[in-house]
């Protein structure tokens, strides 16, 4: 587990109707906060009330919470809502980070991705981390880790094709016989992609809990090299030719097929008379005319 | 104090037909409010234009939202003037949303105004939503596959009501999927989809266990 909380850089929770990701971010907004971490959260989906439920009050003291559900296209026009809609909620976020290790929580990416140009989105989250760097004293990557909860039946493949493109790890939750999973695919510079699976539950208090079932393993990105089952192993039928069958096949001359020996054999006039003749009988409506048809060309 | 319905939008159906529940007294004694979308659609085009009208969008060449049909559903959650007790655990029925696609508005129209639905009736209002949307199985309607999805993300619960896999039963009218979503608490109790097969009677519908129909018994 330790390698899920030591995620940083833009992280991707990819949910689904049947295995939701909000339990997960908020397991994982609880061990930001308490190991000690400034924790800002863009609340689009749910309201602040229900996103909060579950974390005790130390924790919730430690969150900053910017509500974008009440009012986020400011039909009310009360002067409450977050002013520059979605995209200005979520610059102000980033405008309002302190220096030092800060996680930001987005639930969720695909009410944004859904509202926002796409490229103004990533340009957004590109901008987070830069502007993180500048303030702080160190590399954004070691500072900033910005958890963006996305339900991956609502995009095509370009939005989720750039948003990984972006992602430093990507974790994609499924379950079987009602245990849910973490793929996690973490992306690291000069090293290969390396693939995990975690088998775990959220509990009650938002703490995280590895299960049994298969058995952690980390390995990389699929070897090519493997060996391969050979499907052709056990046919009734015979794939495969003899040696005798082989030189047979390719000595053979095909019937179409124009070789030298042909062209050779056709130019030379044939040693043996010629065994067949054709036998012609004029109807009585036929109009043969005994010049030759090809006697007017200067052959 | 009964649990008061505050807002139903239909496009098909009259009050007085809906099963078990005898709405025509519910509305006439204003627990109910019924928005008719195919009566009211007519009105639309027979009113001033500066008059706001929920089904406004259907006028507008480039309709970009459905805030006046959310204006519509807040306003009858208001309470009333004379002092009655204002409305308690509302429900909203929309019946429904895949028509609302079809008149041409976006999927993300839609969504924005279910969001503002649930601001109002579920958090503020702390009442329920419940909202009927089709899905025709095509993979290629994209526009529906966003408001199917969307929705179901944002549900607490989903019922999906299909035919059965093997043929039209006269006795058995189709299959009912319960899927509960926690989308804000986990549950340490994983198991939280049930499946149940129902036939639809006069004024109600019975439900039994797949394969236990009375008729086959």
């Amino acid at each position: 587990m330790e390698s899920v909380l030591a995620l940083r850089g833009l992280v991707l929770l990819r949910d689904s109707v049947e295995w939701e990701g909000r339990s997960l971010l908020k397991a994982l907004i609880k061990k930001a906060a308490l190991g000690g971490e400034q924790v800002h959260i863009l609340g689009c989906e749910v309201s602040e009330e229900e996103f909060r439920a579950g974390f005790d009050s130390s924790i919730n003291s430690r969150l900053v919470y910017y509500d974008l559900f009440r009012d986020p296209l400011n039909w009310a026009q009360t002067g409450e809502a977050l002013p520059g809609g979605p995209l200005g909620a979520l610059q102000a976020m980033c405008e309002r980070t302190d220096p030092g290790p800060v996680t930001v929580a987005l639930d969720s990416l695909s009410w944004l991705l859904l509202r926002l140009p796409c490229a103004a989105l990533c340009q957004a989250l590109c901008a987070m981390s830069r502007q993180h760097a500048c303030r702080g004293g160190g590399p954004a990557a070691e500072q900033l880790c910005v958890l963006g909860l996305l339900h991956r039946e609502l995009h095509g493949p370009g939005p989720m094709g750039a948003l990984s493109s972006l992602a430093q790890a990507e974790v994609t939750l499924s379950g079987t016989a009602g245990q849910a999973s973490a793929h996690m695919l973490r992306r690291r510079p000069r090293q290969r992609p390396t693939l995990e699976t975690l088998w775990f539950s959220v509990l009650p208090d938002l703490s995280l809990d590895l299960q049994g079932g298969p058995p952690l393993e980390s390995q990389p990105h699929p070897d090519p090299h493997t060996p391969q089952v050979d499907p052709a192993s056990h046919l009734t039928f015979n794939l495969h030719l003899s040696k005798r069958e082989r030189e047979a096949k390719d000595s053979l001359t095909l019937p179409f097929q124009f070789s030298s020996e042909k062209q050779q054999a056709l130019l030379r006039p044939g040693p043996s008379p010629a065994t067949s003749r054709i036998f012609y009988e004029p109807d009585a409506f036929d109009d043969l005319d005994p010049e030759d048809p090809d006697g007017d060309l200067d052959v | 104090m009964p649990t008061q319905m505050a807002a139903s939008l239909c496009t098909t159906f009259s009050p007085s037909t809906s099963k078990g529940v005898s709405l025509t007294v519910a509305r006439e004694c204003g627990q109910l409010v019924f928005l008719e979308g195919l009566k009211s659609s007519v009105d639309v085009f027979f009113r001033a234009q500066a008059e706001p009208h929920p089904l406004q969008f259907l006028r507008e060449a480039n309709a970009e939202n459905l805030q006046p049909l959310y204006e519509f559903v807040r306003e009858a959650l208001k309470p009333v003037d004379d002092g009655e007790a204002a409305w308690r655990c509302p429900v909203l029925l929309v019946d429904d949303l895949s028509v609302l696609l079809s008149l041409g508005m976006g999927a993300v129209a839609v969504l924005d105004f279910i969001h503002y639905c649930r601001a109002t009736v579920c958090w503020e209002r702390k009442g329920n939503i419940v909202a009927l949307v089709h899905d025709s199985g095509d993979t290629e309607d994209e526009e529906n596959n966003i408001l199917l999805n969307g929705l179901s993300h944002q549900s607490h619960l989903i019922l999906r009501a299909e035919g059965l896999a093997t043929g039209f039963c006269r006795d058995v009218h189709g299959q009912l999927r319960i899927l509960w979503r926690t989308p804000s608490q986990p549950t340490t109790q994983r198991d939280w989809s049930l499946t149940y097969q129902y036939k639809i009677q006069d004024k109600s519908v019975s439900f039994f266990a797949k394969g236990m129909s009375p008729a086959v018994l």
